[in-house]
């Protein structure tokens, strides 16, 4: 007994040491485990995988909430990139995107390119969504465009494709190779998702430069980052391990999770 | 400390009991491993919920957050001042300088404008994606070890035995309050109500509201149960409840560790370590006391 007396004693010093030394350290402890590539890190991403089908489970293709009119209390805040500095985009945007198309290519039987007038006479969806951003801010607003799974009907999209991947004309970031222009990418689930909107509209008015124009993507069921803006084409992979970073898009090859459901 | 020497040294020849009667077992092993599990999830669920918190360091009430109108009630930020960049709290439109803390702070001459401080955030540096990381793969932990120890505790006795409050509980409730307050704690079986009282809230209205407001911030959820955001008044009062209730799971925390120092920090730790805690000897040969800090 008083061995064991002993050893407790001195596991309780030696663990109270422990934590109070990690506390001391104000968990700089852990920074050098978090970069994205480290083992730890990627154990803990791990669990965004289980969010992914938990909530794929619970929500099947049940919608957004949908708000009303009175809900639209102020104008669309936009975040990010919010004039793009590009000359291709500054050159499009002179002619009032006259010139600009929308590519579909990759796994799909009919590559597209698509016009802005093309897009608008194609059937269109309304919808008054709150927009809900990363950092914790939420903005309720009334978008129109065309639902996604149309154009990708009109693609015929081949059966091993698995991921939606969006390509934009701003840049986002600059590298030693170049500049990074934003990309993102969505499962087919959320793709042919009845609220995904290819959106050309804001608030009854034609999209504005600051929310996306002349095209910008609405994925009602997840965070704004999964939303691209400024789009220029949409590709059909099987797998984006070869596009940027490998991880599914811009903010994802920086530390992001690839589902942003939560 | 005090307890065990108290219970020692009245262990005398003259009482028929043998030597560690005073010694029970009071926690199994699945309140004993739950609690360890919590405790490591809530710790690193703080701080990683206090740097998405940083992201956007604004709490409002309502669906959406105010840009072209007002609905905060809560924000931490910098501003300059005559006296330089000064960090402030503002709550309820009242503006509080918490510079050094909250706002603005860091090491001298390298301070930044950041709303909770370096040493209360994973990572210390701002990486809003990686305090997502951290925090989603601990909600998984806390909300699973939530569900293995209401099924234990169901199936143990536990809730039952120790949790459930009884009639005598509200008849000793002043009794409690006054013995709490001067510090005098006695150890025995079962929870006294107080205990029952925080333990109580904690595992059924705290961490459950917890989770429910996190799912309230999911899009994703919010399209699975529209319901939630309505009854809790949008997602942006969601997340305001999720803040405040993190301020009680802290206050509740601090309390906890009181009461520990309190009542006998070896005793208490062991119990929930080992299982095994000292109670107080019987009083003139009686049996032991029922009652416990």
């Amino acid at each position: 007994m008083a061995n064991f007396v002993i050893s407790r004693r001195k596991f309780l010093t030696s663990a109270s040491l422990g934590v109070s030394g990690i506390m001391l350290s104000g968990c700089d402890a852990f920074d050098s485990q978090l970069r994205v590539g480290d083992g730890l890190r990627s154990f803990l991403e791990g669990a965004n995988g289980l969010t992914w089908r938990a909530q794929r489970l619970l929500a099947g293709d049940s919608l957004a909430p949908e708000f009303t009119e009175a809900d639209i209390r102020q104008p669309q805040r936009p975040n990010g990139v919010t004039a793009p500095d590009d000359d291709a985009y500054k050159g499009l945007l002179a002619n009032n995107f006259a010139d600009w198309r929308l590519e579909v290519s990759g796994l799909v039987e009919k590559p597209l390119s698509l016009t802005r007038e093309q897009l608008m006479n194609m059937p269109s969806r309304t919808q008054i969504t709150r927009h809900d951003c990363v950092e914790g801010w939420s903005c309720i607003a009334k978008w129109t465009g065309t639902p996604l799974s149309l154009v990708l009907d009109q693609a015929v999209v081949k059966p091993q494709a698995r991921y939606v991947m969006f390509h934009c004309l701003d840049t986002i970031d600059r590298s030693l190779s170049g500049d990074i222009k934003y990309y993102g990418s969505i499962d087919l689930i959320d793709a042919r998702h009845p609220q995904t909107i290819l959106a050309y509209g804001l608030n009854g008015k034609p999209l504005p430069i600051e929310n996306g124009a002349p095209l910008r993507v609405r994925v009602e069921r997840q965070i704004g980052y999964k939303m691209p803006k400024y789009l220029r084409k949409i590709e059909l992979v099987d797998s984006f391990a070869t596009i940027g970073g490998g991880r599914g898009g811009y903010w994802e090859d920086n530390g992001y999770d690839w589902y942003g459901g939560i | 400390m005090q307890s065990v020497a108290r219970s020692q040294s009245t262990v005398g020849p003259d009482t028929a009991a043998p030597k560690d009667a005073t010694l029970i077992y009071r926690q199994s092993r699945w309140t004993r491993l739950t609690h360890w599990l919590w405790a490591i999830s809530l710790f690193f669920m703080l701080l990683s919920g206090l740097q998405i918190f940083n992201a956007r360091p604004q709490l409002y009430i309502g669906k959406e957050s105010g840009f072209a109108y007002n609905n905060t009630i809560f924000a931490i930020g910098a501003e300059n001042t005559a006296n330089g960049p000064r960090g402030y709290t503002e709550i309820f439109g009242k503006r509080f300088d918490t510079t050094g803390v909250l706002g603005w702070s860091g090491p001298e001459g390298r301070e930044t404008s950041r709303a909770f401080p370096s040493w209360a955030t994973i990572p210390s540096y701002y990486d809003l994606g990686t305090a997502r990381v951290v925090h989603f793969f601990f909600a998984w932990i806390l909300t699973t070890t939530l569900v293995v120890w209401l099924v234990a505790s169901l199936i143990n006795g536990h809730l039952r035995r120790d949790l459930v409050p009884r009639i005598d509980d509200f008849r000793r409730l002043p009794r409690d309050i006054v013995d709490h307050a001067k510090f005098k704690f006695h150890h025995g079986r079962e929870y006294n109500t107080l205990q029952k009282m925080a333990y109580g809230g904690v595992m059924f209205v705290l961490l459950p509201l917890m989770i429910i407001t996190g799912l309230a911030m999911s899009p994703s959820m919010n399209a699975a149960l529209p319901f939630l955001n309505d009854l809790l008044g949008g997602r942006q009062t969601a997340r305001t409840i999720h803040f405040i209730v993190m301020l009680l799971l802290v206050a509740f925390f601090i309390i906890h560790m009181l009461m520990i120092f309190a009542a006998g920090p070896i005793n208490e730790l062991r119990s929930i370590i080992t299982g095994w805690y000292r109670t107080d000897p019987p009083a003139h040969g009686g049996k032991t006391p029922q009652r416990s800090a």
